[in-house]
């Protein structure tokens, strides 16, 4: 696709891939950086444990699905690597989440910092009230970029990154309101690629969308697990053994299970995993 | 089917079939819409009426001074016994000095408050804070008035000593803080209902609260805000005591806000309150400019609705 030809060049800015990751690109048996690291994580809302010692070794260059029935404490997870989970008041965290080998619950850590490394997309999708190009030039915008040729480089290159750029080429000045949800969840995409993220974290991305927009974000993230990270929360568990390379299983706040996919979904090693994707609950 | 509860009493469905055909309900359904109507219309037609009365007297009085004296005239002298003038434009330039000046006052202090209150305050600050303020719009404006003249003009007189007692400044300055709390707390209802999605959206690519606030919150409840600060300037024009006790009774044609002025309300009363006969010239003028008055607050209010259905961001 012409899209990822413009983002091979941040595959050279950020030099953290071993040549070998960028050569055996799809080859299973090579074990990838690790990009989240998380050891030991609770995390409390008041009296409610809602994560209770979650393990989870998390490689870049791939997707990553999180499934488990409502309220298991998937969504939290995912708010707590970018540490949106912070904005709910009562949260209190233990243990560590090592991003790139720096934890990010130390108070030292600059969240600011870590939310342009690590993006996110919602369950709804949540352009701002503006036009489509400025919501894909408001982060590029406050993080100081404010050369007119530039941003109109990066807003081409997200969008088109996002494939969406086709469809409202010719309406850059329009209110991103105007949209489909499908393409809004889209422009959103397109949002967060414009500061090129290294992790993109998904929170149920289609949960809000029709099947045909569905797909496209599909295979949206299927062309960016290239060059970004992946980390998509998901209702859908046909969707987790579509899309993803490896899949935990949330129960009750806990990991029950964490492997390759196509294990989890062929020969789970726990009952309550077997149980869950069968269908026998959730 | 009959309840078996009940013994050999009526049905449930029984009862509500004789309640629904009872005479006093149906009379009683037909004739609440009837009164509701009235009370509707007694607030329309008070309405129409008063405008009515307005252009009648407002004609009776173009009778008698040419129509293009009044609105191009630069001198206001009703009461130079020999020849009159009636030139408004000292008055609508009294009106506007003391506007303008409210408005730099409360549209920069509103907002900031209001993007405090939104953004910043706690749920319990915002609670306590919001209806001191909304107690503050409830102060009797001829209070406002002794203290622009008693507390404020000393005060600045002290600043500038060329300031006189009666002058713009000082009720401008006043009414600033009158019509702030209209801004602050409208404006914080528009940037509440902002979405807490879009804020999470700005949030996730990195940015600070300030840059959330600033960039993104204010231009989606920039609609709402405008509306708010067109209305409370439409209040300002209308003020009345503050700009009678503290501005003065001098109509003056000039940019000078350390002079006394008088403005389109504070003639009225000044008329309204002395002893202009029924009939005479003087006593029609004030119709005359309460019909100017009334066409400035019109038109700002017509702005306003304007503006908060023409700008509203969809979300």
């Amino acid at each position: 696709m012409v899209e990822l030809m413009n983002k091979t060049n941040k595959q050279e800015t950020a030099n953290i891939k071993t040549p070998s990751q960028i050569v055996g690109e799809s080859t299973k048996s090579v074990e990838r950086n690790s990009v989240f690291n998380t050891k030991n994580f609770n995390l409390w809302y008041g009296d409610h444990h809602a994560l209770k010692d979650i393990n989870l070794d998390i490689r870049e260059n791939e997707v990553t699905a999180i499934i488990g029935p409502s309220g298991c404490g998937k969504s939290t997870y995912i708010k707590a690597l970018n540490r949106m989970v912070e904005l709910v008041p009562i949260v209190k965290t233990n243990g560590e989440i090592n991003y790139r080998g720096r934890n990010i619950l130390e108070a030292s850590y600059e969240v600011e910092e870590l939310r342009t490394r690590v993006g996110m997309v919602f369950q709804k999708p949540n352009p701002f009230p503006k036009s489509i190009y400025d919501n894909i030039a408001y982060g590029p915008r406050i993080h100081g970029i404010k050369n007119k040729k530039v941003l109109d480089e990066i807003v081409e290159k997200s969008l088109r990154g996002a494939a969406i750029w086709d469809e409202v080429k010719d309406r850059l000045n329009q209110n991103a309101y105007g949209l489909s949800g499908g393409q809004q969840q889209r422009i959103c995409i397109a949002r967060c690629l414009a500061i090129e993220p290294d992790v993109i974290l998904m929170d149920e991305p289609t949960s809000a969308l029709d099947p045909i927009s569905t797909l496209k974000v599909e295979e949206l993230v299927q062309e960016l697990k290239d060059n970004y990270s992946i980390i998509i929360v998901t209702h859908n568990m046909q969707q987790a053994a579509r899309i993803s390379d490896k899949t935990a299983f949330f129960l009750n706040g806990e990991v029950v299970e964490f492997d390759h996919t196509d294990k989890i979904f062929s020969t789970p090693k726990d009952q309550r995993t077997e149980d869950y994707i069968s269908g026998r609950f959730g | 089917m009959a309840s078996q509860g009940l013994g050999k009493e009526q049905s449930i469905q029984e009862m509500v079939a004789q309640s629904r055909n009872r005479k006093g309900k149906k009379f009683i359904e037909k004739l609440m819409p009837i009164i509701l109507i009235i009370t509707a219309l007694i607030s329309v037609l008070t309405t129409i009426g008063i405008v009515f009365t307005l252009i009648f007297e407002t004609f009776e009085f173009f009778q008698r001074v040419s129509i293009t004296d009044y609105l191009f005239g630069r001198e206001w002298l009703p009461f130079s016994g020999s020849e009159p003038l009636y030139g408004v434009l000292p008055l609508i330039l009294g009106t506007l000095k003391v506007s303008v000046i409210a408005a730099c006052v409360a549209v920069p202090l509103g907002i900031a408050a209001a993007i405090y209150l939104s953004e910043y305050a706690s749920d319990k600050t915002r609670r306590t804070i919001k209806p001191i303020l909304e107690v503050l719009a409830g102060v009797p404006t001829i209070v406002y008035g002794f203290f622009a003249l008693t507390f404020v003009t000393p005060l600045l007189q002290e600043l500038i000593p060329s300031l006189k007692i009666f002058n713009a400044l000082s009720p401008g300055i006043v009414v600033g803080i009158m019509i702030l709390p209209m801004i602050a707390s409208l404006s914080e209802d528009a940037m509440s209902s902002v979405p807490n999605s879009i804020r999470e959206g700005a949030l996730a690519l990195g940015a600070t609260k300030l840059e959330v606030s600033i960039k993104v919150v204010l231009p989606a409840a920039l609609s709402g805000i405008i509306a708010s600060v067109v209305l409370a300037v439409s209040r300002a024009i209308g003020e009345t005591m503050i700009v009678s006790l503290a501005g003065g009774a001098t109509p003056t044609f000039d940019f000078n806000v350390t002079g006394s002025i008088q403005t389109m309300t504070a003639y009225i009363v000044q008329v309204s309150s002395g002893d202009a006969g029924y009939g005479t010239t003087i006593y029609y003028s004030i119709y005359a400019v309460g019909f100017t008055l009334f066409v400035f607050t019109l038109i700002m209010n017509l702005l306003a609705q304007y503006i908060s259905k023409r700008f509203r961001e969809e979300y």
